[in-house]
């Protein structure tokens, strides 16, 4: 029987599979054409490589990161790569998840992706909807609102700042080229982090 | 000697450079070619340059050369892996192709890390064309 840290992945896979053209189709306006293929590929590498029995949730997310790294291909394997690893580091051990754990997951995947991409909020990044999706969920969650309730608010933020990345010219990756004529486009890799996000949500309710 | 790993999105070219490189250095066993993904797609995978890092060091420790965007990004992040081993490493902020030339030049003529790193560090600013 597969763990429940395992059947999360497989949705987030079957997610990213299913979003595949629609990230694509992102990407080709203001990139290079290839997140969706990149992170379908990826993702379908990990629920074939981690274990269906591995319970350990830290151990399980770093897996995802090391194969992300060795399978993505483009910059989206690096720093989705280094996001999972470094929250699995964070989760060592544990086979259940609190909105706490949650909390400190993320937390340690925006350092990750902020060292690993040299890029802060405001750059047209994942980090644009990751960091607001942070914001909200500590917020909610320190003033007593459970998990659930307070993913659902993440997720909201999130989306947002996939708005918000419409607003702004992009400042890294290929993207950047563009200058200005970026602006008006949502940025694919905060459209990807807001589906996994999603997804994680309506998994756990 | 230093070693040389050199890092591009696609194999050809990492592996072009490697054919070049022997032109010039064909005694230096430790250049190694980590471009590509391991399907031989266009990409680039922070578990294969390790794993190169790994094979072209002989203790004197390893200059890391990459192409754009994702080479940089999964080149950092295959020295971070390696940070629990005792290899160093040191990446290279430098045009791949004249880089990887100054740096075996550098490397076969005996000079430590730091001069191979900076070989091919001080290539970013020469001109072609006088």
């Amino acid at each position: 029987m597969s763990t429940k840290i395992y059947d999360c992945l497989k949705t987030i896979s079957e997610k990213i599979i299913e979003n595949k053209d629609f990230l694509t189709d992102l990407d080709r306006e203001i990139g290079d054409a290839d997140h969706g293929v990149n992170m379908a590929r990826g993702f379908q590498a990990v629920i074939e490589k981690v274990p269906e029995d591995e319970a350990d949730i830290g151990a399980a997310l770093k897996k995802t990161g090391m194969v992300l790294l060795s399978t993505v291909g483009g910059a989206s394997g690096p720093l989705y790569g280094t996001a999972f690893m470094d929250a699995g580091k964070v989760l060592a051990g544990k086979t259940e998840l609190t909105g706490a754990d949650f909390g400190a997951s993320l937390a340690a995947a925006i350092e990750g992706i902020k060292k690993r991409g040299h890029a802060e909020k405001g750059e047209k990044t994942m980090l644009d909807a990751l960091i607001p999706a942070y914001d909200a969920l500590s917020e909610k969650l320190s003033g007593g609102t459970d998990f659930s309730e307070a993913l659902d608010t993440a997720c909201q933020a999130a989306n947002e700042g996939i708005e918000y990345t419409k607003t702004i010219a992009a400042t890294k990756g290929r993207a950047s080229y563009l200058g200005d004529r970026s602006i008006g486009h949502q940025d694919p890799g905060a459209t990807s982090l807001t589906i996994i996000l999603e997804t994680i949500r309506d998994f756990l309710k | 000697m230093v070693g040389l790993v050199l890092v591009s999105h696609s194999s050809k070219i990492a592996e072009g450079l490697k054919d070049l490189t022997a032109e010039i250095a064909p005694d230096h066993k430790g250049i190694i070619s980590a471009g590509g993904m391991e399907d031989g797609s266009i990409g680039t995978d922070a578990i294969r340059i390790s794993e190169a890092i790994r094979q072209a060091d002989d203790g004197d420790g390893v200059v890391v050369l990459a192409d754009l965007g994702s080479g940089v990004m999964s080149s950092e992040t295959a020295i971070e892996l390696l940070e629990d081993e005792n290899i160093k490493v040191k990446l290279a902020d430098a045009p791949i192709v004249e880089g990887t030339i100054a740096a075996a030049v550098s490397a076969m003529v005996g000079s430590d890390l730091e001069a191979v790193q900076k070989a091919a560090e001080d290539c970013r600013g020469v001109k072609k064309i006088p």
